[in-house]
């Protein structure tokens, strides 16, 4: 096959040049960081400086460095929990796809279930079994977020197959694999790339909720969420310690929404714009 | 031996509603039938059900044999044994060209695919082979629409593209379910002449599907009307249009002469 032809579409380049430095950031901070995270020598709430970029927490440890170790838990969840949610929500999600009748219903009415349950009662109930790790937030999140994604496919399959093309190609023969191959999965997978760009930012977004209600990662590992809620006490005198980790989490969840456009542009021939 | 033979079709929903009931009929090698009926007359259904391709919620009984050399009965047959007829023996052009082309994928590949399945074409000769499929079909510039989406090509060439996909395996039997209903009337005039002398240069049988008489007589002179999923006239379409005997047909007669009479006022007055 040939390689598709490059279309240039700025959300995606701006996108990514964003997650690429988070990325980057995140990369680093496993073989170097500026401070260990145990390190407290900074001396307490401590103003940027030279040898403090963004100054120190209550405790004197280093931002800079946390907020890298930050950047990692941040994708590391991102990542793992789209891939769960991909696997489990793509599989419940094709099976109710071509499923008739009351299999296709009672795979609905459990997504819809899934759906309106709160994430947040899930995770909590995960740590309550599991006790507080980061596996938990990722499982909490990537299962609460795969109902999402099959419910998404259901309906995506299920607007496939009523197409006349997936009609004309069974009359020409062609057998359920390949069709699914060849027609379904390009046709849904616009859609679903972009909801899976949108889910990993949504995830990083999760982890910091989870994270500043102490469900998250245990520390001395720092998640942005868990960064806002130390900050939240001396947001007056150090108020960078609250922007910092703020602003990354918007940039994070910025840079998926400018990808997920991107991705849709690319991935779509009939969206491009003529030349 | 019959191309297709349709005996007792009736096809019930989940509801058990009749949407079609009791039709049969029957195609000699390379003859052709038109089809004429209101859109929700089951002349569709009746289409789809030739080839097994009813939609879950239906469920057919009777007979449905397809193929003269090898007959095969269609009803409760499963997926595997259909889609080694399904088109090579019979296939099938559907009204919209748009929804009938897959948006996502390229003319050739879409082509490629039953070419490389049934005759096992591949590289340079598979190449050859979609031009020649889209050359038959008179496509200008074959080797642009080839590489061209379907978006980018025009009405009349995504229903020739369509066209050229059904008979990429040289079926016996071309089953065309209103191939130019969705086209301008100067494009849908040159379709239907590709479609009549591509059905005779390969001496193929056509069941010919529409909801319009005028449409019906250019391109064959047996009909069967349906009303309701029931056959309620059959035999030469001369025959009926002088003696409709169904209420349903003289309706259908009587508006067809209004607009050819129309057609000679305006003829007349210029």
């Amino acid at each position: 096959m040939k390689t598709v032809k490059a279309h240039r579409s700025w959300s995606l380049i701006i996108g990514l040049a964003i997650i690429s430095t988070i990325i980057l950031v995140a990369l680093i901070s496993w073989l170097w960081l500026p401070y260990s995270l145990d390190n407290t020598d900074g001396g307490r709430l401590s103003q940027p400086s030279a040898t403090h970029w963004l100054g120190t927490d209550k405790l004197g440890r280093d931002l800079v460095s946390r907020l890298m170790v930050g950047a990692r838990i941040a994708l590391t969840v991102g990542f793992s929990a789209v891939l769960i949610a991909g696997v489990v929500g793509l599989t419940l999600g094709m099976a109710a796809g071509f499923a008739q009748k009351w299999l296709d219903e009672s795979l609905s009415a459990l997504l819809d279930i899934l759906i309106a349950f709160p994430t947040l009662l899930l995770a909590m109930l995960i740590v309550a079994a599991r006790g507080s790790s980061l596996t938990s937030a990722i499982f909490a999140i990537g299962f609460g977020m795969s109902a999402i994604i099959a419910r998404l496919t259901r309906l995506l399959v299920k607007r496939v197959l009523s197409k006349d093309f997936i009609t004309a190609s069974r009359a020409s023969g062609t057998s359920w694999p390949r069709i699914i191959a060849l027609h379904v999965l390009p046709n849904i997978w616009p859609t679903l790339i972009v909801s899976f760009a949108l889910q990993f930012g949504l995830a990083g977004l999760a982890e910091a909720s989870l994270s500043y209600l102490g469900l998250g990662a245990p520390p001395p590992n720092a998640s942005w969420g868990s960064l806002l809620q130390e900050a939240q006490a001396t947001v007056m005198t150090s108020p960078i310690a609250a922007i910092a980790p703020g602003l990354l989490l918007v940039a994070l969840v910025i840079s998926v929404n400018l990808i997920a456009d991107g991705l849709r542009e690319v991935a779509d021939p009939t969206l491009r714009r003529a030349r | 031996m019959n191309i297709l033979e349709i005996r007792n079709l009736t096809i019930t929903t989940s509801a058990n509603v009749k949407v079609v009931s009791d039709v049969s009929l029957l195609i000699a090698p390379g003859a052709r039938l038109g089809v004429i009926g209101e859109s929700g007359s089951g002349k569709s259904l009746t289409a789809l059900a030739c080839i097994g391709l009813l939609p879950s919620q239906l469920s057919a009984t009777g007979s449905v044999i397809l193929g003269d050399i090898n007959p095969q009965e269609i009803i409760g047959v499963s997926d595997k044994v259909l889609n080694s007829i399904r088109g090579r023996v019979a296939s099938i052009v559907f009204q919209e060209p748009i929804t009938a082309l897959d948006p996502l994928m390229k003319i050739g590949r879409q082509l490629a695919e039953p070419l490389r399945r049934h005759q096992g074409l591949s590289g340079d000769a598979l190449e050859k082979a979609i031009i020649q499929a889209l050359e038959e079909v008179r496509i200008n510039n074959p080797s642009r629409i080839a590489t061209s989406f379907p978006h980018q090509i025009s009405g009349g060439e995504r229903q020739r593209a369509a066209i050229a996909m059904a008979l990429a395996c040289k079926p016996s039997l071309l089953i065309a379910d209103e191939p130019t209903t969705a086209l301008d009337v100067t494009v849908q005039s040159e379709v239907l002449a590709l479609l009549d002398s591509i059905v005779s240069e390969r001496n193929m049988a056509l069941l010919f599907i529409s909801h319009d008489l005028a449409v019906v007589g250019q391109i064959t002179d047996n009909v069967i009307v349906l009303k309701d999923g029931a056959i309620v006239e059959s035999g030469l379409l001369r025959e009926i249009m002088k003696k409709p005997t169904h209420p349903y047909t003289q309706d259908l007669v009587k508006n067809a002469l209004i607009l050819d009479d129309a057609l000679d006022i305006a003829k007349g007055g210029a």
